[in-house]
């Protein structure tokens, strides 16, 4: 089991090395700027898009609105809002197995401001999402520079939320706090081939458990309890690589993004995408999509443990499993040219099927390992001005 | 190797590709297209994201940044 003095000493441990590897990056990120002449980086588009989703699986049912617009003010500053509801029915598996289904709603507000500057952009935002048990806000900060005449991009960010975390019908209430530190860069390799590499740190501290949820001991339940930090770290390496034809510049491109996660919880996971698009005429786009995640259980997860522990969890989401996702969307451009203040705008459709297959988590309903599918649809209208 | 030797690695990598790279602004029209984006619809992208962050036990270093997410 994870001792919570494990946890804390890890987590020093990772942020003075967190702290050295800021270091190594700004110092050599200084040598190469004093090396090298850059071109602009600029804003990005002024768009607005409209988008209804609609997710069905594993008892579950989220669905609702959701709303980005992003206008330039000047030649140096861009404004975004966005807005996003999940309303959710859910009867999952942990839901009718202790206790009864439920509803809810999840509303998310965010705005950022993009300020460019000579060779950079900064990029502030905050976000806030509030449904009837548990409240999330979020600020977050970077900075993109370009280097070797445009032909670099890196990135560093950082951001900060706090979560509280309810039970409905009780006092209850905890906290959560949470820090994330990005940084990553986008390399021009060729004229038709992109390479980016990114890194996510996070740390968490507080209530990490979910206070519905129970943990099965002989059979019993008890409630879960999970170490109070967590710590995490991502690095993900993608590739986009496009063709052409002789009648078009740009006909295709194959993209490929693989990402790996551990965490101080013990689970290490493997995440592989590639998906293909291409343009079928001017105004018609498709794409296909494959995606295969997979995870280790964290070390105090159990579908049944033998005795108490000091830290047990029976989350399926902290469980072995892994999951195959296939997917396409279809992009028809059906305004291509000026229209009023309008530039272009395009209607989207995509469907993903994804099937999540647990290895050590069963449904006690049946003694049978639980499986289920589960499909995502997304339907929006994209605009540009 | 620690994160340190890794870090710098990485960025020394970078600047050797880059003065391998050699294209010229004319040369990048095609990288100019939506389809070499890592992330063309970032709205559709966040949500895609999201889904799959609440359902695993992995987070991070993705194509879009998204808000507070309630997902444990």
């Amino acid at each position: 089991m994870i001792a919570s003095e494990t946890a804390s000493t890890t987590q020093r441990t990772h942020r003075a090395g967190t702290g050295r590897a800021w270091w190594s990056a700004l110092l050599a990120a200084l040598g190469m700027l004093v090396s090298y002449t850059a071109t602009a980086v600029v804003l990005p588009e002024d768009r607005t898009d409209l988008l209804y989703h609609h997710y069905d699986g594993g008892g579950v049912t989220v669905k609702g609105p959701a709303m980005l617009v992003r206008k330039s003010a000047g030649d140096n500053v861009s404004i975004s809002g966005r807005y996003y509801v999940d309303t959710i029915s859910s009867a999952s598996i942990d839901v009718v197995t202790t206790a009864s289904p439920y509803k809810d709603k999840r509303e998310e507000f965010g705005v950022g401001i993009d300020y460019l500057h000579g060779n950079s952009l900064v990029q502030a935002s905050m976000s806030s999402s509030k449904e009837n048990d548990y409240l999330a806000d979020t600020l977050s900060l970077n900075v993109s520079h370009d280097l070797f005449g445009g032909l670099t991009t890196l990135n560093l960010g950082f951001s900060q939320g706090q979560d509280t975390v309810q039970r409905v019908d009780t006092s209850f209430e905890e906290d959560i706090n949470r820090y994330n530190f990005r940084m990553g860069a986008t390399q021009v390799l060729s004229k038709s081939l992109l390479l980016g590499v990114a890194y996510e740190g996070i740390s968490e501290e507080g209530y990490l458990s979910n206070p519905y949820r129970s943990a099965r001991v002989l059979g019993a339940t008890l409630p879960e309890q999970y170490p109070g930090t967590r710590d995490s770290q991502a690095v993900a390496v993608r590739l986009v690589k496009g063709f052409s034809s002789d009648q078009q510049p740009v006909i295709s491109s194959v993209r490929a993004d693989y990402r790996y996660f551990r965490d101080n919880w013990g689970i290490r996971s493997n995440t592989l995408k590639v998906a293909l698009q291409r343009y079928f005429g001017s105004r018609v786009l498709g794409e296909a999509r494959y995606r295969y995640y997979q995870q280790s259980a964290a070390t105090f997860y159990s579908d049944n443990f033998a005795s108490e522990m000091t830290y047990m969890a029976r989350d399926k989401e902290l469980s072995t499993f892994h999951s195959h996702s296939l997917g396409a969307k279809v992009t028809w451009y059906f305004l291509d040219r000026k229209y009023l203040f309008l530039d272009r705008m395009s209607l989207n459709f995509s469907h993903d099927y994804v099937n999540f297959d647990y290895q050590d988590f069963t449904d006690v309903r049946t003694g049978e390992l639980y499986s289920f599918g589960a499909n995502i649809l997304q339907l929006y209208i994209s605009a540009w001005y | 190797m620690t994160r340190t030797h890794l870090t710098s690695a990485l960025l020394c990598a970078i600047a050797l590709l880059a003065g391998c790279a050699g294209v010229k602004s004319y040369e990048r029209e095609m990288l100019a297209d939506p389809i070499m984006s890592f992330s063309r619809d970032t709205l559709s992208d966040q949500y895609l994201e999201h889904v799959y962050e609440v359902r695993e036990g992995a987070r991070g270093a993705t194509t879009t940044q998204g808000g507070g997410c309630g997902c444990n």
